[in-house]
This record gives structure tokens, sequence and C-alpha cells, in this order.
């Protein structure tokens, strides 16, 4: 019983009271809130940037991907009775005379012609349909117009696949593009099949971006390695001229690097002409526009981004290793394969996985090396957005090569974070 | 490097051959740079060698004509001011990310730097997509803010780097002798952070000064830069006024590794000393 009062006595010793009562835990506590606070007001300008003019961005691209506002906002009235239409056979005369008075609208207001472009991505001539209907209607505009009213103004009406294409693009959301980005499309049964033979080629561009990229991948890792072996076994003099070989072309604009290749591939550029002088070739080779110039282009700027993390990992594996496993009898080609290869595997992994990741983005260099049979997904993405303006089919391929990416990096993350590769 | 005397004769063939396939990369990379410099002094518009004679009647046209001073002044004016933004705003950032932890901050983190991982033809085409909603297609204003977030990351990564040896007594010491959170930014922490965040603002100008694709996505006729420029010039007809412009960019590269180099230097000199 003696004891309590002391106790409290000496705990007044150890958490001090203020005048104003608060124990210093609660203090504490609250220097460390407000201490969190001033970080994140400090984080918050850039957050809130990136989020808006970065984040918001590409959230608006994936939402291209599957909006599909044409028929919803031009032919209003139509998309109501589209709803109400099961899609089997042929159109009620509800919908034919609706139909007609939305598209006379659309037609003044100068919208029948997105529609018809947006209809055209899925059943081709149906543009031209469409604006043909809309021009004869106009001068009389049909009074409850029936199907013959349509099959009048042009015969292809009598066809079921173009009342249901309209249907299909009826909903305010629509899977239309990103199965067209994997060559797939909803047929008037309602079934998800393949697109014919002519029209299916994201696929294969797929692939091809992933065959390319994993070309200049494995050759960059097998000429950037012992490039960064030289660099971190030579003294720091001579591994810091040699370095500038590495730095004088990553630091050197993208744009300089692919002219430089555009000069130097060309039928009578200084490659084909000195290996004619050299006497190894008879007649110019054909490098650009083809696919071993996409390949050079490629290697020489992704070379760099394997020779770093390479370098900063070869920098910490000691000699003695390799002297050891020699001194122990082992064969210097077995030593660098059993001992030191497997020690150079986490920044074989981080340089390998960024190149990879880097490669299947590129757009200028394949855009101003490659051919035709070169182009990769960034090219058709950009092509979309700006020469044939399908904004969806863009979004859609952006979603692809996203999603590709986003994948990739969660690997290079856990191949970087457990080993701390770090880059020059 | 060094070959052991007592090398084998199969040492010694496997020792050259690999310095061959090191030297020769080393040259792959570097001789593309360095041999068209030579290209841009010809005095004949042809793109090989042997030269027809020296001239500098391409540098004469990049630095009259008005469509390539104009994209100089377009690259230098949207690269400062991207430059500028991107190191306010990515230095405050990297600042509070070295501060303290919380929860979410991984994620935090991730969005900060997600400019510097997605495919440059994804961001510029939502960059397209939001600037048509608000109208900056086709402005500076818009060109500026796409730049300031892609170099953003940049200068936050080699700015935190740089916190990562800073000792935080030091604002204490500060602050306990009376002086205010900017008084102690400026004349404390600052200078120390110096290398850090000049390196930054020279890695976003460098992103800025580099970037084509949210200029052929975005920009104007009147935006274009001088990447853009060359881009067009490259596709449609190659002279060697690009190859003038080039052998500027190579200059421009060369002083930039330069003073980068010096600021890492003086840096680790400056986490030595503390």
């Amino acid at each position: 019983m003696d004891q309590a009062p002391a106790l409290t006595a000496s705990q007044s010793d150890v958490l001090p009271q203020e005048e104003n009562g608060l124990p210093l835990k609660v203090k504490l506590r609250r220097a460390e809130r407000m201490k969190k606070i001033r970080a994140m007001a400090l984080i918050a300008p850039l957050f809130i940037f990136t989020l808006l003019i970065f984040a918001i961005p590409i959230g608006i691209m994936l939402v291209r991907s599957i909006d599909n506002p044409e028929v919803v906002s031009y032919l209003p009235n139509t998309k109501v009775e589209l709803d109400k239409w099961s899609g089997e056979g042929m159109p009620p005369q509800t919908l034919t005379a609706i139909f007609a008075t939305d598209l006379v609208q659309a037609y003044h207001d100068k919208t029948a012609a997105t529609v018809g472009k947006r209809l055209n991505y899925d059943v081709s001539g149906m543009r031209s349909l469409i604006m043909r209907t809309a021009r004869k209607f106009k001068s009389h505009v049909p009074v409850d117009a029936t199907l013959d009213t349509f099959v009048k103004a042009d015969k292809r009406w009598k066809q079921e696949k173009y009342w249901n294409a309209l249907k299909r693009a009826s909903g305010s959301l629509t899977p239309f593009y990103l199965l067209s980005a994997v060559d797939k499309k909803i047929d008037d049964k309602g079934d998800i099949v393949n697109v014919s033979e002519g029209q299916a080629i994201y696929v294969n561009i797929f692939w091809r971006t992933i065959w390319i990229a994993g070309v200049v991948t494995v050759i960059s890792l097998l000429l950037g390695f012992p490039i960064a072996y030289l660099l971190a076994n030579t003294s720091s003099k001579v591994s810091n001229t040699l370095m500038f070989c590495v730095l004088l072309p990553f630091w050197t604009s993208l744009l300089v690097r692919t002219s430089a290749w555009v000069v130097l591939l060309q039928k009578n550029g200084i490659v084909n002409s000195s290996l004619m002088n050299l006497g190894l070739i008879d007649e110019p080779l054909t490098l650009l526009f083809a696919r071993p110039g996409v390949y050079i282009g490629f290697i020489h700027l992704l070379l760099p981004f394997v020779i770093l993390p390479l370098y900063s990992v070869m920098k910490s594996i000691s000699p003695g290793y390799m002297r050891a496993a020699e001194s122990l009898g082992a064969h210097p080609a077995v030593a660098f394969v059993r001992v030191y290869l497997p020690q150079t595997l986490p920044g074989i992994g981080a340089g390998g996985v960024l190149a990879f990741i880097l490669a299947i983005g590129y757009y200028i260099t394949p855009a101003l090396i490659g051919g035709p049979q070169d182009q990769m997904l960034s090219y058709f993405i950009a092509n979309h957005a700006n020469s044939t303006l399908n904004w969806g089919l863009a979004s859609a391929l952006g979603m692809i090569l996203l999603g590709s990416t986003l994948i990739l990096f969660t690997i290079y993350n856990r191949l970087t974070g457990a080993s701390g590769v770090k880059m020059g | 490097m060094q070959l052991q005397p007592y090398a084998t004769t199969g040492q010694k063939i496997w020792h050259y051959t690999f310095l061959t396939i090191a030297g020769g990369g080393l040259l792959f990379l570097v001789l593309p740079i360095l041999v068209i410099i030579p290209l841009s002094f010809n005095s004949t518009s042809f793109l090989s060698y042997p030269l027809s004679g020296f001239s500098f009647r391409w540098y004469e046209e990049v630095f009259t004509s008005d469509v390539w001073v104009n994209a100089i002044q377009n690259s230098l004016m949207i690269g400062a001011a991207s430059a500028f933004f991107a190191t306010v705003l990515g230095t405050l950032a990297a600042m509070g990310l070295t501060r303290t932890d919380f929860r979410g901050k991984g994620a935090v983190n991730a969005l900060l730097v997600s400019p510097m991982i997605v495919p440059i033809v994804i961001s510029a085409l939502g960059l397209y997509f939001f600037f048509a909603e608000l109208g900056l297609n086709a402005t500076y204003t818009g060109l500026i803010l796409a730049h300031t977030a892609l170099g953003a990351p940049f200068v936050v990564i080699t700015v935190t780097a740089t916190l990562q040896g800073f000792d935080n007594n030091m604002i204490r010491a500060a602050a306990s002798l009376g002086a205010n959170p900017v008084t102690v930014f400026f004349t404390v922490v600052l200078p120390l952070i110096l290398p850090g965040v000049v390196s930054g603002a020279l890695f976003a100008f460098a992103t800025s000064f580099d970037e084509v694709v949210v200029v052929l996505f975005s920009a104007g006729p009147e935006q274009r830069t001088l990447p853009r420029q060359m881009f067009d010039g490259i596709k449609e007809n190659i002279t060697p006024a690009i190859m003038a412009a080039a052998t500027l960019l190579i200059v421009f590269a060369f002083a930039l590794l330069t003073v980068l180099e010096y600021l890492r230097r003086r840096s680790e000199k400056l986490n030595g000393a503390s």
C-alpha cells in the first residue's frame, strides 16, 4: 500500500506533465501526426498534378476503349426503340419510323457521318448506306417509315446484318473495340467469333511486337554482358573513359541516334559502302526500312539500359570467388558458369526486363527505320489516333500495351526491389 | 583485366576474343554518333564519305531559317518551363517522401514515378483526349503541362537519392537557432541537396528537349519543336541540316553528361563530409 504513491512520483519524473496537462505520449503522437501532415502537404502538389495530367488522361483512354456514344447521342429516339427490339429477324415498324426521323435530324445536325463511320467499323459499307439513305430521306421526310421505305431508299436494308449492326452499336458501352484489338467480333447471333482472315491483324502485330522486343533484348544482353564485365574489371581510369562510350549515346537525343542510323544504313550509306569496299558484299544490303535496321537501331538504344544495371551488379562481385573456384581446380569456363554467372543474374534480370519494357513501347525508332512489316503496337496506336481517327481502337490497343507493360514492370520491381540493382 | 603470365593458349585466345567483342560493342555504341558529325560540315548535300568540301552552310541554315530557329526557341522555352515546374514539384514531393513513413506511401510513390514507366504513346494518347476536352491541344500550356508530368519523376528520384544521405539534425539545429522553415530550406537544406536538384532539373529538361511523341499528338504547327522538326526531316528528306542540328544536340548531350558527372562527384564528396 505504501508503494503506490512512490510509484506515481517516479512516473511523474519520467513523464513530466506540462502546464496544459497533456502527457508526453499524447504530445509525441500529436507531433508525429503534424509531421505526417506536413510531409503529405509537401507531396500533395505533385500528387494532384500527376493525378490530373497523367492518371486522368489514361483513365479517359481506358473509358474510350469501351465508350460507344455515337448512336446513343445522335440517334437518341432510335436507341430507345432499339433497346425494345429483340434483335431477331427484321425490325418492327415502330423502330423504322423513328429511325427515319432520327436519321434526317442527324443529317441536318451533320452527325450522320459520325454514326455512319462508327457502324462502318463493324460492317463495312455501312457508312455509305447510312449517308445514302439519309440523303434520300431529307427531301421528303418519310412519315411512319416502314422497312419497305428503307429498302426503297437502298436495297441493302433487306439484309439482317445491317439492322443487327445498328442494334449492336446501341449500347452506351461496347466491347467492340477491345474485341477488335484481339481480332474478335460479335456476330449476328451474339457469339464472340474470330474476324475474317483478311481483317485479323492485331494478334499478329502483338506477337510481332513481343518477338522484336525479345530478339533485341537477348542480343543486347549478349553484347552488353562483356561490355559491362570489361567496365567493371579494369582500372577506374580506363573504365571512366570507356563509360563515356556508354553514357554519351545514353544522353544523346533519340532523334539524333535514329537519324544517324538512317544515314548509316541507307542503300548508298556508310555501312553498305564500307562493306563493299572491304569486299565483304557485292551489292548493297537492304538494311533501312527493313527488319535488320530495326534490330540494329533498337540494340543501340537499349544497350546502355542493359549495361548500367549489369555493371552495378558486377562491381559488387568480389574477384575472390572466381579465384577460389579456380584454385580449387575448376576450369575457368566452369567457374564462370557456376560461380560468376549466377551472381550476375539480378543484373541480367533487371536489365533484360527493363530493355524489354522499353522495346515494346518505343514508337519513334521503328516508325523511322522500319518498313510496313516492322511496325509494332505503338505505331498502330498512333496511326489510329492521328490518321484513321478510330480512337476507340487506338485506346483498346493502348490498353493491351499498357497491360503488358504493367505486368512486366511488376516483375521488374520484384527483381530490383529484392536485390537493390541500381541504374548508373 | 590483366592476362595472367601463366595463361594457356586457349585462355589467351578467349581473352582477346572477349576484348574484341567488348571493344566492338563499345565502338558500336559511340561510332554512329561520332560519324555523323563531319557530315554536317559537308559542302554538298550528300550524306556519305568522302566529304566534298568543308562548309558551315548547314549550320547557317539551322541558325537562320525561320523553321529551325522557331523550333529551337520552342524547345528551349518548353524545356525550361517544364523543367522549372517539374523541379519545384518534384523537390517538394521528394522532401515529403523522405521525411516520414505513412500508410499507402508505396502507392503514392508508384503514381509519382508512373509517367516514367508507361509507354509514351499511351501517355500521349490519353493527353490528347484530355486536352481535347479542355481545349489545350495545340497550345504551349498543354505541352508544358505534359512535359512537366513526364519530367517530374526524374526529379523525385534524383532528389530522393540525395536526401538519403541528408542529416536531419541540421534542420533541427537551424530551427532551434530560430530559423523559420522557409529560411531553413533555402539556407541549409537547398545548398546541401543542390547537386541532386540540379541533376533532376537537367533530367527533366532533357526529357522535354528529347520528347517528340506528345508533340506529334498534341502540338499545333506553332508549337513545332526541334525533335519534331527532325522527325519530319528524317521522314521526308534527310539533309545535312538535320546532321547539323544533330551535332548541336550531341554537343548538348556531352555538356549535360559532363555537368552530371561533376554533380555526382560533388554530391558524393558532400555526403562523405557530412
